[in-house]
């Protein structure tokens, strides 16, 4: 199995570098872009074969490690 | 007095700490690698500056999880005096020994300068040989100090006297923090982490000595205590 972790920053988080990128975007005159957020995102490859398991094992991975939930959502997506 | 450096991989201000303290204490501090499990017994702990784990993940994540991190946090708890500066602060909490996160600076500039801070209370270990509202003059470097945290927490922070520094330029500081806030203190006041860099601030060749007194509140409490 894989899963797929999203990691984004909460609404109403000051985000520099999205800014950053955004302001790089209409420089490039890319007009159409009305504000940008960075998040991470990560692949990771899973032994066992359970998605329900996986993804309550995920989700504790993003509490300890792999999402700071003080500004950062989290969303998992486990695939076959 | 016995201090412990805690060394991690791609810490840089280290040494300045170890220096320091060896100025200041009259003792040479232990410096203790992170993957150590035990810590000797110590007075005072040390989160010193740097780039640990190259800043991967978030600044200080990795850090924060290291085996050495466990026996600094039940130290923590026993009400041993732990210090955490610039890098070390970011790892504090991180590890949850202190509440919010810094994110990269609002101005997206590594900031290397010295900065005028506000020493805003003086009860505490680290604080009590400064005066409450005294100017004092360390110098900063780092991309990544723009401490946030919720409402609830800067609520609580203000009414607990917990701010320790906050920056004091009329910019309202180098980095967006949120109520210009420099550093802060844990619950119990024993965890005090801090951008700034007091270790490079204890004599006159270094531009200013105003860092030294942090250190020898330390060692005065200390003194009283035993």
């Amino acid at each position: 199995m894989k899963a797929r972790v999203t990691v984004t920053l909460k609404n109403g988080v000051l985000d520099p570098q999205g800014k950053a990128i955004e302001g790089a975007l209409k420089s490039l005159g890319f007009g159409g872009v009305d504000s940008v957020r960075q998040g991470k995102f990560f692949e990771l490859e899973l032994t066992g074969s359970d998605p329900a398991s996986a993804k309550a094992e995920i989700a504790k991975m993003c509490d300890k490690l792999l999402a700071n939930t003080v500004i950062e959502n989290y969303a998992i997506e486990v695939t076959g | 007095m016995k201090s412990a450096v805690i060394l991690f991989p791609g810490s840089n201000r280290d040494r300045d700490m170890v220096s320091a303290l060896t100025k200041i204490t009259g003792r040479k501090p232990l410096v203790v690698w992170h993957a150590d499990t035990d810590l000797p017994p110590v007075d005072l702990i040390v989160l010193p500056g740097g780039f640990s784990y190259g800043d991967y993940l978030r600044c200080g994540a990795i850090a924060a999880r290291s085996p050495v991190m466990r026996a600094v946090a039940a130290r923590a708890a026993d009400g041993v005096a732990v210090l955490g500066v610039c890098n070390g602060f970011q790892i504090l909490c991180e590890a949850g020994l202190l509440p919010g996160v810094l994110m990269r600076n609002a101005t997206l500039k590594f900031a290397c300068h010295d900065v005028a801070l506000r020493v805003e209370t003086q009860s505490s270990v680290f604080t009590s040989q400064y005066r409450k509202g005294e100017i004092v003059r360390f110098p900063i470097a780092h991309g990544e100090g723009n401490y946030r945290c919720d409402d609830e927490t800067l609520r609580r922070l203000r009414g607990e006297d917990r701010v320790a520094f906050r920056y004091a330029d009329e910019d309202g500081g180098p980095n967006g923090a949120i109520d210009a806030i420099a550093g802060i203190l844990s619950e119990r006041r024993n965890v005090l982490g801090l951008m700034p860099h007091p270790e490079n601030a204890i004599e006159p060749a270094q531009g200013g000595t105003d860092g030294r007194r942090l250190f020898e509140s330390v060692v005065g409490a200390l003194s009283v205590a035993a």
